[in-house]
């Protein structure tokens, strides 16, 4: 593991528009960084040496014609490999999508490289984003960089690992119930999952389209901000994108936590929802706002348990409706044509190109929608799904921000998680903004106990807002993130 | 809960080749999922309207102008069996088909 010297997006920007270093030598140390790091962290299934290369130089030219390279100048960004890139291959962790070139950009990769960034490598997940440990990967398990004994969490987990580990001062990654903010919060980065709507998912490979962000991992939230000014807005090819203009999101600067009502629901810390080291972390941080004039509230989300088994109805159904676009014919993995005919082609085509997790969950979304259990599972989930908004909207009435531990625990051992069941409650408090379609960030706010071996990993803490509230959500996490001064230095 | 039959069942619908192996490990899973699940037949919902989706969306058009689409050659590279501009298949129509 390296530990050159780590810089952010926004003092990138700043030295290369300003000519104090050029973007040629940014990406020259990035890819050093990467290949003295990725063998053991397994962050990046394809690194693009020389579309990087190529990208720094004609950054540079514009720099030395005086024109301005936009406001990620030489910022090299990982992207998860859901979002679609022309370089590389975009596979979402899957067999079934093996070797498949994207003939196009998403829109948030458009806008990135609009601004001077540069897409470095596509980074690994969880395949089709289900998971929360980024071990369903066709391509390989992702290791935490503050720990290799345990997971970066998921399915981002390649994203989050290879900014906490410092390859990278960004990337990208989506959030269909966590999968920012949990490994962001496993690999101590800040991770932020937009409002829905927020940002376009066009070049997202869906999963369930009606919870779906992308949304950046940064090292500051100042970062964080500025990927997302760049990455969102209004696009003609995502309908679900929302019209509000993008330049109020620009956080409230300098927000006071005096005066800031930060509602703490109970359940998020009733006794024994957390390990002893996540509660401690969260006690601290309360009684950290408390001390800057900040009010604590308490809050009553009753139906926070509710939201995973909501969840794993509407995802579900959702995923089995999107992936059933994978059937070997268009694109993508073709199993051997038997002679059995063209439906069995289908069927083991996608038995043979999807992992178990998919299949599990291919199956449930289809059982949930079948004749005879529409009304009972999907119909009453989203049912449900309203209870918990309104439960949301209730709760933002009384204060500006909810806050609480981005998960239960910290990172935990690969393997530790060994059924299905056990993997989803990693999310408990981090769906319910997915179902609410509100907007959450993670900063890391702390370390856990050193185990035998001395090793320690980071605690982060989830905060969130109301609906296209991101100016308040990111000002006071920014005003947070000064107290808390958490130093992301790797253990050498 | 989930029965062996009706995994097989569902396994049909989705598409998906399962192993007659994997079938009981299938059922169990699923079964510990949906029992998760029934927490939401717990609640009262009755005259909630059920939310489909976070924002209240409206139907929205485009502008009527032709857009550049997408060269053919970039989109056939994907496909795992091509002939001349098509994709190929196995046989769809024939005897024995319904």
């Amino acid at each position: 593991m390296t530990n050159a010297p780590r810089h952010t997006c926004t003092e990138i920007a700043n030295a290369v528009r300003g000519g104090e270093r050029t973007a040629v030598e940014v990406i020259e140390e990035t890819l050093a960084a990467i290949d003295a790091s990725n063998e053991s962290i397994n962050a990046f299934r394809e690194v693009f040496h020389e579309e990087a290369m190529e990208t720094a130089r004609l950054i540079d030219a514009k720099v030395a014609r005086g024109e301005d390279p936009g406001r990620l100048a030489g910022v090299p960004v990982g992207i998860k490999d859901n979002i679609a890139t022309t370089e590389g291959t975009t596979t979402c962790g899957s067999r079934i999508l093996e070797g498949y070139r994207s003939p196009f950009d998403a829109t948030v990769v458009e806008r990135l490289r609009s601004e001077g960034a540069i897409p470095i490598g596509r980074t690994n997940c969880d395949e089709f984003a289900m998971g929360s440990s980024t071990e369903n990967c066709a391509f390989g398990t992702v290791r935490n960089p503050w720990d290799t004994s345990r997971v970066p969490g998921g399915s981002s987990g390649g994203s989050a690992a290879a900014v906490g580990s410092g390859m990278v001062p960004a990337a990208i990654g989506s959030d269909t119930g966590g999968s920012i903010r949990q490994p962001a919060s496993f690999c101590g980065c800040v991770g932020l999952k937009p409002t829905y709507g927020r940002v376009s998912r066009y070049g997202l490979v869906a999963f369930g389209s009606s919870l779906d962000q992308i949304g950046p991992f940064t090292r500051t939230v100042e970062d964080a901000t500025l990927l997302l000014e760049v990455m969102g807005g209004r696009d003609r090819r995502d309908s679900t994108s929302a019209d509000q203009p993008i330049k109020d999101v620009v956080p409230e600067s300098n927000v006071d936590l005096a005066g800031m009502r930060i509602g703490v629901p109970r359940q998020y810390v009733q006794s024994g929802a957390n390990d002893p080291d996540v509660q401690a972390c969260v006690d601290d941080v309360v009684a950290r706002i408390e001390s800057l004039g900040g009010q604590i509230v308490e809050i009553d989300l009753p139906l926070t348990e509710t939201g995973i088994s909501t969840y794993y109805v509407i995802a579900p159904a959702e995923a089995s409706s999107n992936l059933a676009r994978f059937d070997g014919i268009r694109y993508g993995y073709r199993a051997t044509d038997d002679g059995s005919g063209l439906e069995q082609l289908y069927a083991r085509t996608r038995a043979e190109g999807f992992g178990p997790e998919v299949q599990r969950r291919v199956m449930l979304g289809t059982y949930v929608l079948s004749s005879g259990y529409y009304d009972a599972y999907y119909k009453r989930a989203l049912q449900v799904r309203r209870l918990i908004k309104d439960e949301f909207d209730r709760a933002f009435k009384s204060c500006d921000i909810l806050l609480g531990p981005t998960s239960p625990f910290t990172a935990f051992e690969l393997g530790g998680k060994p059924d299905p069941m056990s993997m989803y409650l990693c999310d408990v408090y981090t769906v319910n903004a997915n179902i609410a379609g509100i907007c959450g960030v993670s900063i890391p706010a702390g370390m856990d106990q050193a185990d035998a071996d001395g090793r320690r990993r980071p605690i982060g803490i989830h905060l969130q807002a109301q609906a296209f509230e991101e100016s308040k959500l990111l000002g006071v996490t920014a005003a947070l993130e000064k107290v808390l001064a958490f130093d992301d230095t790797l253990p050498g | 809960m989930l029965s062996e039959e009706a995994v097989r069942k569902v396994a049909r619908l989705s598409r998906l080749a399962i192993d007659e192996s994997q079938i009981p490990r299938y059922a169990d899973q699923l079964s510990s999922i949906l029992q998760h699940i029934e927490r939401i037949q717990e609640l009262d919902v009755e005259g909630v309207e059920p939310m489909a989706h976070p924002l209240p969306l409206n139907n929205r058009l485009d502008d009527d102008v032709p857009n550049e689409g997408m060269p053919i050659e970039d989109l056939l590279k994907n496909a795992p069996s091509v002939r001349d501009d098509y994709i190929s298949v196995p046989k769809v129509l024939g005897e024995g088909s319904s």
